[in-house]
């Protein structure tokens, strides 16, 4: 039986690893999306944001979990919308081609 | 125990909901880093994230629904304009501020966690992964708010160094080390309150001696350092979700940032410290003042690019300050009408960011296939007629390979000085952001031709249609 604060030390270190892995082949064309998508990704934060806020007591508590959701919904909501038209772009230029195509 | 009929999802469900929020960001980090999945990948994260958000917004206490409501469209309604219609040459500082309010709001929730949990007393494990929260958000909070304003030129995007600045350093780092330790020893507030200015005030120091041009990969690294302090967050909150979540941005912004850095040729500490302590660079350009040149105009350059074979453009950072992509993409394609080869060699780190140019190309419609990556543009420059360089210079500067003792030696370059012809579009004789004098501006195959790229382009494009 492993307590409680291994089990979620197991889940770093192993998530540690995937993070590494699962990016170790990308090509410099998606560095910057990468950096953006990945930007987003942590905005997940909002969810903690989202668990203080629900047990905050008192005004300073409150309104400090209040802030914790704005800036952590500016990460998410900001972060996605940003990488979502940079990729849109990488899009655009399979329709570009297209058009190439066509004018051929 | 009789089953309340409200309690529809046990638990147990919010765990397995989690694992697959968890899977979705694996899969979406995966799509990100392949072109063709790239724009499905970060719709799996947004799923992902709505999947998680929606768990914890059910599964919590309900007090203070209106404050998540309230936090949550006023951070939308900020972000979303933002993010929509700012100019995708401006995409750097907003990924830097995006980055920044993420920090932040890892340092307020462990804050928050740690004022909630005070009167019952911190235990020291809860105390460590508060302080790991709030150091590691407040670093990149400052940090990232300092790197927008560079960026975005709110303040100069040169590198800041004053006497004194390491000890400066030092000291704020210092005190952040003891103030945290204090934290966890004794958990008062004032002392968290001490860590956080103190970390608050290391972040603006590493920032401050990073010059512009190096101000991505400091991005890249704050990236990393939020997605750590977002894991922080999680050990805090006992949350698995910010866990996997976190670490999974801090390990990939990791290896991101060396990536990057490598593409530069530059290790990541001399980087980040190689402006504190050093004023060599500026007097090392000086030296080549009086040598001559060959410049031209619209005209001349015009009429060798029409009547070339094969032509390369080389686009770096002024093209995208000049705003002229679209500009040099019609010129392209004028000289395609008229049977000339035409394709675009990209350096990996051209542009703001590493990959920001393929961005910027792709917007204004530049088929893939005519965007080479370095290495293929290196193996077609030899058999060019015209390398037709557009706001660059240390991306293309011969010392890389060839001076041992440049700052810039052993850093990848795209070889245009193996072209028949060169022909820089800049502003002046100015060395680039590096300092580093370019010979190849000397050289009797380049021809010069001063201006603003924009203006520049558009007369070229206009002297290549009429002859």
């Amino acid at each position: 039986m492993i307590s409680d604060s291994v089990t979620l030390m197991v889940i770093f270190v192993l998530a540690a690893f995937v993070g590494y892995e699962v990016i170790s082949k990308v090509p410099s064309i998606l560095h910057t999306p990468l950096m953006s998508g990945s930007n987003a990704i942590h905005g997940i934060i909002l969810a903690g944001a989202m668990v203080v806020a629900g047990y905050a007591h008192g005004v300073l508590q409150t309104a400090l979990a209040a802030v914790a959701v704005f800036l952590a919904t500016g990460n998410i909501v900001g972060g996605a919308v940003v990488t979502d038209r940079m990729l849109g772009m990488f899009k655009g230029r399979q329709a570009g081609r297209g058009e190439r195509e066509e004018a051929k | 125990m009789t089953a309340d009929p409200a309690v529809v999802v046990a638990p147990h469900t919010f765990t397995w909901l989690y694992l697959l929020a968890a899977v979705f960001f694996i899969l979406a980090l995966k799509a990100l880093s392949s072109p063709k999945h790239a724009r499905y990948g970060m719709w799996t994260g947004i799923v992902g994230m709505v999947i998680a958000a929606v768990v914890t917004w059910v599964a919590q206490d309900v007090n203070h629904d209106w404050v998540i409501a309230v936090g949550f469209v006023a951070g939308a309604v900020v972000a979303v304009p933002a993010a929509r219609f700012i100019k995708m040459t401006a995409i750097p500082q907003m990924v830097a501020i995006f980055n920044g309010v993420g920090g932040g709001a890892a340092a307020t929730i462990t804050t928050v966690e740690f004022l909630h949990d005070a009167p019952r007393g911190v235990g020291p494990a809860e105390a460590v992964e508060v302080v790991f929260g709030v150091v590691i958000g407040c670093i990149s909070f400052s940090g990232s708010m300092f790197a927008f304003a560079k960026l975005q030129g709110l303040m100069t995007g040169t590198p800041v160094t004053y006497r004194g600045q390491q000890l400066v350093n030092g000291v704020a780092f210092v005190i952040t080390l003891a103030a945290a330790v204090t934290t966890v020893a004794s958990p008062h507030n004032v002392w968290l309150l001490v860590t956080a200015l103190a970390a608050l005030a290391v972040g603006v120091g590493i920032v401050l001696p990073i010059g512009g041009a190096d101000t991505p990969v400091l991005i890249s690294l704050l990236n990393a350092f939020t997605g750590l302090a977002v894991a922080a967050d999680g050990f805090a909150l006992d949350n698995v979700v910010l866990i996997v979540a976190g670490t999974l941005v801090g390990a990939s912004g990791s290896l991101l940032t060396k990536l990057m850095s490598d593409a530069m040729g530059r290790s990541l500490p001399n980087i980040m410290f190689a402006a504190v302590g050093s004023k060599v660079t500026a007097s090392a350009a000086a030296g080549a003042a009086d040598r001559s040149y060959r410049s031209g105009d619209a005209v001349d350059v015009a009429t060798l690019l029409a009547y070339s074979r094969k032509v390369m453009m080389v686009p770096g950072y002024g093209l995208a300050v000049a705003q002229a992509q679209q500009t040099i993409v019609e010129l392209a394609k004028a000289l395609q009408s008229r049977g000339v080869e035409v394709t675009y060699g990209i350096h990996p780190v051209a542009g703001r960011m590493p990959g920001h140019m393929n961005v910027l190309l792709a917007e204004a419609n530049v088929p893939y296939e005519e965007l080479k990556e370095m290495d293929q543009a290196n193996e077609e420059l030899p058999t060019t007629d015209v390398a037709l360089v557009v706001g660059a210079n240390d991306v293309v500067n011969p010392a890389a390979r060839n001076a041992p003792d440049s700052p810039i030696y052993g850093m990848p370059i795209i070889n245009v000085d193996q072209a028949e012809h060169v022909v820089f579009l800049k502003r002046s004789m100015r060395p680039g952001f590096s300092g580093v004098e370019n010979d190849l501006f000397y050289d009797p195959k380049t021809i010069m031709l001063f201006g603003d790229a924009k203006e520049s382009l558009t007369r070229l494009l206009a002297a290549v249609k009429a002859s």
